[in-house]
């Protein structure tokens, strides 16, 4: 949205530049002025004549006037005749002037004068308002214009949109106003074959706003007609349910990549090393508030590298999360190998003094955590609303797994890692320092547990509490998906990420979590090793 | 033990595979009631997964497998089996080891093993005697009220072998008994064994040859999950194959 | 007649001491808040009765969280959820004798009910205007949950972390759930504003001093069953499942049979603790819920020593008293403590207080027998 606007005013003072060069923009504005003014004398027949006038000078500046005078919202200072844009407000009414947009300032009840409108001055406004923006030089005020008809279907703009479908150059903007054309036609006695095929030009358009039109249509008409708006309604829901399917998925993959995130450093803690971390959750909310600490450097000494704090900031918070896991395992975790269930006793007690630790430190309040302008914003693909911060979420979470993959498959580090989990006392017999590996291990999934900090930093609260809400639903993840498997972990993520959000709808947030807990719960009973279960002798011991 | 039975334990072309390998490969076996029957093998030739799939604790891919020559066992899980008679000593000496070596064989002991009966087991003199009499053979009446987990490895393996006793079960399955004993302990393993035999059939897995030798029973040699050749320990160490799969490759 | 022999293999000096030393502390608290003058030096305040209470609960709770770790090596990260479902049993009961006296006054509906604009009570509410029918339910709704849920796991062989982690998310779920307004159980504000239990007020001195007592017997019938369970041959089998499940299978015991047997009988037991705990705290809500209170369940058992019985009551009654004492003093230092306490009793004293002391006294007669082939025993 921030982006739109951005690029909007960019153009729009580009347009003020061009006539600005042309001739002195002052007295365009006084000319404006005057005519604007001009409305607050005379009967309805002169004002006819005036709304005329403005509407021929094709400057769309004045069109918030004409709305203000459709809206009877368009008043005179009964000294001095100057016309003002009003809003009830407290002690009489809040000025706007019509041509700036500034405010100007409060005045009481008894000192305005409202100019009154009738029905056929309605009509006159309406046309000319849809001459004045549908014939706008702005590509984006054509747009809107084109999409604020199809939403009032008002038959009196129904000669302007004939006018302006003409004059069309921009394909996109072409195609709402056929669109907006067909609906206003729907509404007015026009032939049957006319509106049968106006009717396709709506399902052409197919979302909830085009069903509501083909709807009222077929609640009206009757014969042919009726049943053709109903084939096309019954089209356009069909339709709009695929695209409700599509966007829920991608709902679901972007909760999908978040746990995937939670979860790829715990199936390296638990899934490659069997070593049971409750306080992985904390790595991860370490994770962000190195993220915030590193904003908050920038912000105060190098506001200039603000675009950049996230890219900065996850090698820090690998560095940071992987010092601590690594003396984690060094003070705590080497003691209590073989012993799973103390380990997670040992891991769960020191997450809460890692809460308490933060909490002192930082405050138990939630502290905010900027997001960089590649990360705001959405775009739309056909009828999915993408936001960039989940969109990068999905592709930071693959990339990290798909990074991990290849430390695991390709570096000597990772072969090391593999021969420890196997066979430790042949791996130390053959010189692997298997300490330092079980360290680095333990590091690497600390680490990669901050990284996820960095990216959750960015749709969460950034509280000590954030590693928690996080803790049950990786384990789930990485228990569901297959124990020491990376990819059954990124299928178990996706997969739960997706249920979870197609249970929503039916359920509630809350219902649909407990289900899929549930589910969990008892697809661990029938396949106790997960989805991608390793099979074999090895195993049993 | 005589009966009219021809075997005790039937085993009909029975697989096993993990994840490609095959572990059991066509495995064929008859052992007849009161038989003591040896099985050598080199590492890996499938000795150990085929306790695994008697006792119920794998599943074959396919194949028969009978007790009794009625019971099939591959649709049983290990306490059904263990219920039916069969019972099996592991290769590690698997022991209670935080109880005391009492309490072992009275867990073994041969009595109803639903929670209800366990709840209010009372012992019986009859019970206690046939303690003391397994303690007496395996020779453990000394530290009958140590914990188990303090026992010598030798003495965990005869443990175990008197657990088995107090299960009193038709089939005994020993994998390798005297692994980690002294030769003293494994000639008096041997001893034992044979002794057991009088009234049990009996299975045995074994690396020890001068024990299988000690034994004097039928052997069979396991190669790559299949049964190469079956016979006396003097008519298999003659067939080629058997020579090959030990000495050659 | 089997029975009584059963219980009797329960009592042992160790289990006569401790009943001793319950009937004494609950003797002498009762005597010395209701005898004793407010202002005498001796008077026990009534806020020492109920917290005295609550930690006999908490004893409970932990009992029944070291019958299935301690002795069937079950560790369990779910007992805050039959604790729980104990205490809305018991809620239930209470909001229902609040009648019309609530703030509503509805003489049917419990208040919050009538906020949320319902008509008729839910069906799940009916009968707990019965105290007979509630106390069923203190043993039925946790003990049903922990049979269907111990039935599917342990038949499934789901065991040790796995167990512990799927354990963590049934409480998970159960506390989303219960905070839901449309569960009917009050939501986020739980149950609460109670009046009277068995028409007595429940912020009458008598009344705490009673509920102490019952807590009190709670806790040594609770103790009692768990003794004789472990001493008896069922006892022996549910330690040889612990350290070598696998083994009793080819003896041909069935480990889930046992285990579900002590399972469910464990959680009947947490629900009973947390029934109790209700009316003396006065409040039930969904945070009783919260996978951390199980686990700090499991740390009481941790200090105390797993698998003593004894020491999970000790241990539950010590980090009690200690969060007390810290929550008064340090309020913000207590999860310090806390999160030492699981790091260091896990690396420093793994077998808890009273292994240490059986330690310790082994030792001892070790040395007085000067037999040189005792050795201390690593666990394993």
């Amino acid at each position: 949205m921030a982006r739109y606007l951005h690029s909007f005013v960019l153009f729009l003072a580009l347009i003020w530049l061009i006539p600005g060069l042309a001739a002195p923009a002052h007295a365009a504005d006084d000319d404006l002025r005057a005519k604007i003014d001009a409305l607050a004398s005379g009967g309805f027949s002169q004002t006819a004549k005036q709304i005329q006038d403005l509407a021929a000078t094709g400057d769309d500046r004045v069109v918030p006037a004409l709305q203000a005078l459709l809206a009877g919202k368009l008043y005179f200072k009964k000294a001095g005749k100057q016309v003002f844009i009003t809003e009830k407000a407290s002690g009489g009414y809040a000025l706007t002037d019509p041509l700036t947009g500034e405010s100007a300032g409060t005045l009481a009840r008894g000192a305005l004068k409202k100019i009154r409108v009738n029905n056929r001055l309605r009509r006159e406004l309406k046309a000319a308002l849809g001459n004045l923006t549908l014939l706008s030089k702005v590509t984006a005020v054509r747009l809107k214009a084109a999409e604020a008809v199809f939403k009032s279907q008002d038959p009196d703009t129904l000669e302007a949109l004939v006018s302006a479908i003409s004059k069309e150059t921009d394909d996109g903007v072409k195609k709402v106003l056929e669109q907006a054309h067909a609906a206003v036609l729907l509404k007015t006695d026009a032939a049957e074959a006319d509106k049968i095929a106006a009717l396709a030009v709506i399902e052409d358009r197919g979302d909830r706003d085009a069903l509501s039109v083909v709807i009222a249509t077929a609640a009206q008409a009757e014969g042919a007609l009726k049943a053709a708006a109903e084939k096309t309604a019954t089209s356009i829901r069909q339709n709009l349910e695929l695209w409700g399917a599509a966007q829920n998925i991608w709902y679901g993959l972007s909760l999908g990549s978040v746990l995937l995130l939670a979860a790829i450093g715990l199936a390296i803690t638990f899934g490659v090393m069997g070593v049971i971390n409750m306080a992985h959750g904390e790595m991860v909310m370490i994770g962000a508030y190195v993220t915030f600490m590193v904003q908050e450097v920038i912000r105060t000494s190098m506001p200039g590298l603000f675009e950049y704090s996230l890219l900065i900031s996850v090698p820090l918070a690998f560095l940071v999360a992987g010092a601590i896991g690594m003396a984690v395992e060094r003070c705590i975790i080497r003691f209590l190998y073989g012993r799973p269930l103390e380990t997670l006793l040992a891991t769960w007690g020191l997450s809460l003094a890692l809460q308490q630790a933060v909490r002192t430190i930082f405050g138990p309040s939630n502290r905010e955590v900027g997001t960089p302008d590649y990360m705001s914003g959405a775009f739309e693909l056909g009828h999915l609303t993408i936001t960039y911060n989940r969109l990068w979420i999905i592709v930071f979470s693959l990339v990290v797994l798909f990074a991990l993959m290849a430390v695991l498959k390709k570096t000597p580090l990772g072969l090391q890692m593999r021969a420890v989990t196997q066979n430790r006392r042949m791996a130390g017999a053959m010189g692997i320092r298997t300490n330092w590996v079980d360290a680095v291990t333990f590091g690497l999934g600390s680490g990669i547990a901050g990284i996820a900090g960095v990216a959750l930093s960015q749709i969460d609260n950034v509280s000590p509490n954030l590693g928690q809400s996080y803790i049950i639903d990786s384990f789930m993840v990485v228990v569901f998906g297959g124990v020491g498997n990376l990819w059954g972990t990124l299928v178990g993520a996706m997969t739960l990420g997706v249920a979870n959000k197609f249970l929503e709808p039916y359920a509630g947030a809350v219902l649909g979590k407990v289900l899929v807990l549930v589910f969990i719960i008892l697809f661990i009973q029938k396949r106790p090793r997960g989805l991608f279960a390793l099979k074999g002798r090895a195993i049993e011991s | 033990m005589p009966t009219s039975k021809a075997s005790i334990l039937y085993l009909e072309n029975v697989n096993v595979s993990f994840d490609g390998f095959r572990a059991l490969n066509n495995l064929s076996l008859t052992v007849k009631p009161g038989e003591m029957r040896a099985i050598i093998g080199p590492n890996g030739a499938g000795k150990t997964t085929m306790m695994d799939v008697i006792t119920g604790k794998t599943r074959p891919d396919n194949g028969r497998v009978l007790f009794d020559e009625t019971v099939n066992l591959t649709r049983m899980d290990e306490a059904e089996i263990a219920s039916l008679g069969i019972g099996r000593k592991f290769q590690k000496p698997t022991v209670f080891e935080n109880q005391t070596v009492w309490d072992n064989l009275l867990l073994a002991l041969k009595a109803g093993r639903r929670a209800w009966d366990t709840l209010f087991y009372r012992m019986s003199a009859k019970d206690k005697q046939e303690i003391e009499d397994i303690l007496e053979i395996i020779r453990l009446g000394q530290v009958r009220d140590e914990i188990s987990a303090n026992l010598s490895h030798g003495q965990k393996q005869w443990l175990e072998i008197g657990m088995l006793l107090a299960q009193d079960p038709k089939l005994l399955l020993v994998d390798e008994p005297v692994a980690g004993m002294t030769d003293a302990e494994t000639e008096e393993t041997a001893r034992l064994l044979r002794d057991i035999a009088q009234r049990h059939s009996v299975v045995v897995v074994e690396h020890d040859m001068a024990f299988v030798r000690d034994l004097d029973v039928q052997v069979t040699v396991l190669h790559e999950g299949s049964a190469i050749a079956e016979g006396t320990l003097d008519y298999v160490s003659a067939d080629e194959r058997v020579i090959e799969v030990y000495l050659g490759r | 007649m089997m029975t009584m022999k059963f219980i009797q293999g329960g009592f042992d000096r160790r289990a006569v001491v401790f009943l001793g030393l319950l009937f004494l502390i609950a003797a002498v608290v009762s005597f010395l808040n209701l005898a004793m003058e407010p202002g005498s030096t001796f008077h026990v305040s009534s806020y020492t009765v109920a917290l005295i209470g609550k930690y006999l609960c908490y004893a409970l709770l932990a009992l029944s969280v070291d019958l299935v770790w301690g002795f069937c090596g079950v560790l369990s990260l779910g007992h805050a959820a039959f604790f729980a479902l104990g205490g809305y049993a018991m809620g239930m009961y209470l909001m229902r004798q609040i009648g019309t006296r609530g703030v509503y006054g509805d003489p049917v509906l419990p208040d919050f009910m009538v906020f949320l604009n319902w008509k008729e009570l839910p069906w799940f509410w009916y009968g707990f205007d019965q105290f007979w029918f509630a106390a069923l339910m203190v043993l039925a709704v946790p003990g049903v949950l922990a049979f269907v849920f111990g039935w599917f796991a342990f038949r499934s062989r789901v065991t040790g972390v796995y167990l512990s982690i799927i354990t963590q998310a049934l409480t998970f779920a159960l506390m989303l759930a219960f905070f839901r307004n449309d569960m009917g159980f009050g939501g986020n504000n739980g149950l609460t504003d109670f009046k009277d239990i068995l028409g007595f007020d429940v912020q009458a001195d008598s009344t705490r001093v009673g509920l102490l007592i019952a807590s009190a017997v709670a806790l040594a019938i609770g103790f009692i069953i768990c003794k004789a369970l472990v001493n008896s041959k069922f006892g022996k089998v549910l330690i040889a499942v612990r350290d070598a499940e696998s083994r009793t299978r080819f003896l041909g015991y069935r480990p889930e049979n046992y285990k579900l047997l002590v399972w469910t009988l464990s959680a009947m037991m947490a629900g009973v603790a947390g029934a109790l705990y209700v009316p003396q705290v006065g409040i039930i809500n969904p945070s009783e819920f919260t996978p951390a209170n199980s686990i700090e369940a499991v740390i009481w058992v941790a200090v105390g020593g797993r698998g003593t019985l004894v020491g999970a009551t000790i241990g539950a009654v010590l980090v009690n008293f200690g969060k007390t004492l810290f929550t008064g003093i340090l309020p913000e230092f207590w999860l310090f403590a806390l999160g030492g306490l699981f790091i260091a009793v896990t690396l420093f004293l793994p077998k808890g207080i009273m292994g240490a002391i059986d330690g310790y006294m082994a030792k001892r007669k070790a040395a007085k027998d000067s037999g040189p082939e005792a050795q201390p025993q690593e666990g394993d």
